[in-house]
């Protein structure tokens, strides 16, 4: 790059990071080479300096916290903890009854957006993709698309609000001659409530990558079909389909390392004690135990385990597909 | 097209009904929500609000608008978003312009640094510690900072510097100009659409977050209108100063919520009709190249 640029390079810019070490076999050459693209390039590598910061201190030196899991923490002490207490933290979660029930809740409400939220917006997409007049197509997705882009505290909001007992839905049941039901208040309803807010907020969202893929398919092989005598069904099973497949399988590895994680913003905002028995999940649960009771170690173990689980997940899916379908994040 | 079977022509209509439900489906608790923002508090409770305010009245947006405490949380998300925005905006645009420089030594360590966080996180305990810790509570820092970065944001944006014509670049260097009047002078010019983009993405997502401040500030002066809501929602506050008549504390009752939810998202709701587009681009851009 900059030739003209013949400065030296800025204090603390001038040593070669660590990382060379992993470079290329002959430590010599590889230092020179890094000390000629220092020369060269300082002006780029200095604009990284900022954001490496931002990942350093945001997001790499939380996970280094998180060997709190393993010592005893004070508040105002040091952000890595006082002494090692081992798996202490661990082994009490393991044996809290709460935990466990949290974590059935997580594996509900995780399963059940898995089953209703990832093929809503295949469908839809299908759908919107046989429609043949394009302004009625766009309009469709102007409006599906429109509640993603709410705050999902007015996501929350508008919840309440559709099942208040004065709300739309109980003055449909009063139609029928029902008795008003307290949505909010009831552990029977959480699960129903969160799968349908969320459906509403995201599927049509949801449909932009699946509609991106469907124009990518080669339209020779629809032409082929027919000529074989395909109906429009056997088109989009044998055709459409396999084409948006490498889409699908990126969005389930997705959805699947994201599985423990569900909702927490939204479960957080729509359950109360009362709906505690389903609605509580892993995330909520650490949430209560380390910012409002101050457990802190004892809510970094769970949240340790939940972000391992995720790991394990998001890559044992990419392994899986690779393996079978030969797609894969990575 | 050749002729559809009868088949086709049925499943056509099916089809249209099946969309024309979605969108009445999406759209009817907006609607209804605004009806009830404008109703009467009678007529709210006998479920007479469909789509139409019924008892037409403005008495809740009167409340709404005489509680300072809902004007002061309005203007927090405002600041927030903005100096948010701003952070975020620079810190990206840096990193990306950096990352999509192909010959660049040890880029493909840069790229691994961020990409990582997107699987692995420190998780919430850490994070929160790390905050209190550096002093950051019940400053704007608390938000702008631990999310300067969108990882996702940042690969858009690093996809379309990697679009851009090298030869312009190359044509500034001979011509005398640093890499800091490169980017400033010849790439950002460039690149108005996706720093459009970036700017909706960004803004969008701290005008509609809450959890960071609910988090961090202590004090209700602080907190920003989502949060303001959140509270009205679980019954924290009840929004209204004191001094309104019985009449007018149980219109509050009523529907402060349908109003304080139609003034949150009016923003958005203004400009999505133009920015929309903007946003399906962007999101697909982060798909393929990403």
């Amino acid at each position: 790059m900059s030739t003209s640029t013949t400065s030296a390079p800025p204090p603390g810019t001038q040593d070669p990071p660590p990382k060379t070490r992993h470079g290329p076999a002959h430590p010599v050459a590889a230092r020179r080479g890094w000390r000629r693209a220092l020369r060269r390039d300082w002006q780029l590598y200095s604009l990284a300096v900022l954001p490496l910061l931002f990942f350093l201190v945001f997001r790499y030196l939380p996970m280094i916290g998180n060997v709190i899991a393993f010592r005893r923490f004070e508040p105002g002490g040091s952000i890595l903890g006082e002494q090692w207490v081992g798996l202490r933290y661990v082994r009490m979660f393991l044996t809290d009854p709460t935990f466990w029930q949290v974590f059935r809740n997580t594996l509900w409400l995780g399963g059940l957006t898995l089953v209703f939220c990832f093929p809503i917006p295949i469908v839809l997409a299908l759908l919107l993709n046989e429609v043949r007049r394009r302004s009625l197509k766009r309009f469709v997705q102007s409006v599906s698309y429109l509640p993603h882009f709410l705050s999902i505290v007015i996501v929350a909001g508008i919840t309440m609000q559709m099942l208040a007992t004065d709300g739309p839905v109980n003055h449909v049941l009063d139609w029928f001659g029902h008795d008003p039901v307290r949505f909010i208040q009831e552990p029977g309803w959480f699960r129903t409530i969160y799968v349908g807010s969320e459906i509403w907020q995201t599927a049509g969202w949801g449909t932009i990558l699946y509609l991106a893929a469907l124009t990518t398919i080669d339209e020779d092989l629809y032409e082929a079909a027919r000529i074989d005598g395909a109906s429009r069904w056997r088109q989009i099973w044998h055709v459409t389909l396999p084409g948006i497949r490498p889409t699908m399988i990126t969005l389930l590895i997705l959805n699947i390392g994201t599985f423990l994680a569900v909702g927490f913003e939204k479960v957080l905002l729509l359950y109360n004690p009362l709906t505690y028995p389903t609605a509580d999940v892993v995330s909520t649960y650490l949430y209560r135990a380390g910012v409002e009771s101050n457990s802190f170690s004892y809510a970094a173990a769970i949240g340790l385990f939940e972000a391992i689980i995720g790991l394990v997940l998001v890559t044992g899916a990419n392994q899986l597909s690779r393996r079978t379908v030969g797609t894969s994040l990575w | 097209m050749n002729q559809p079977t009868r088949g086709y022509r049925v499943f056509q209509g099916v089809n249209g009904v099946i969309l024309t439900l979605v969108v009445l489906v999406t759209l009817y608790p907006f609607v209804n929500i605004i009806a009830r923002s404008f109703s009467g508090e009678r007529q709210i409770r006998a479920g007479e609000v469909t789509l139409w305010p019924e008892g037409f009245n403005l008495t809740t947006y009167r409340i709404v608008f005489q509680d300072s405490m809902f004007w002061r949380n309005y203007g927090n998300t405002v600041l927030y978003t903005v100096v948010s925005t701003v952070v975020a905006m620079v810190l990206t645009t840096c990193y990306a312009y950096v990352l999509s420089k192909r010959n660049l030594k040890g880029r493909g360590v840069l790229v691994g640094v961020a990409v990582f966080t997107m699987f692995f996180t420190g998780g919430l305990i850490p994070n929160y510690v790390l905050v209190t810790s550096l002093g950051l509570k019940n400053s704007v820092w608390a938000i702008a900072l631990p999310n300067a970065i969108s990882v996702f944001n940042l690969l858009v944006m690093k996809a379309f510097f990697e679009s851009l014509p090298t030869e312009l670049e190359e044509a500034a260097e001979i011509d005398g100009l640093s890499t800091y009047g490169i980017l400033l002078r010849v790439v950002l010019p460039l690149s108005k659409a996706v720093i459009a983009t970036m700017l909706l993405f960004y803004s969008v997502s701290f005008w509609n977050s809450w959890f960071s401040a609910y988090l961090y500030m202590d004090r209700t002066e602080l907190m920003p209108a989502t949060v303001y809501l959140r509270n009205l929602i679980s019954g924290a506050t009840t929004g209204g100063n004191a001094g309104a008549g019985t009449e007018q504390l149980s219109q509050v009752g009523a529907n402060i919520q349908a109003v304080t939810i139609v003034l949150t998202s009016l923003p958005i709701l203004c400009v999505y009709p133009f920015v929309q587009r903007y946003f399906v681009s962007g999101v697909m851009l982060g798909a393929v190249k990403g």
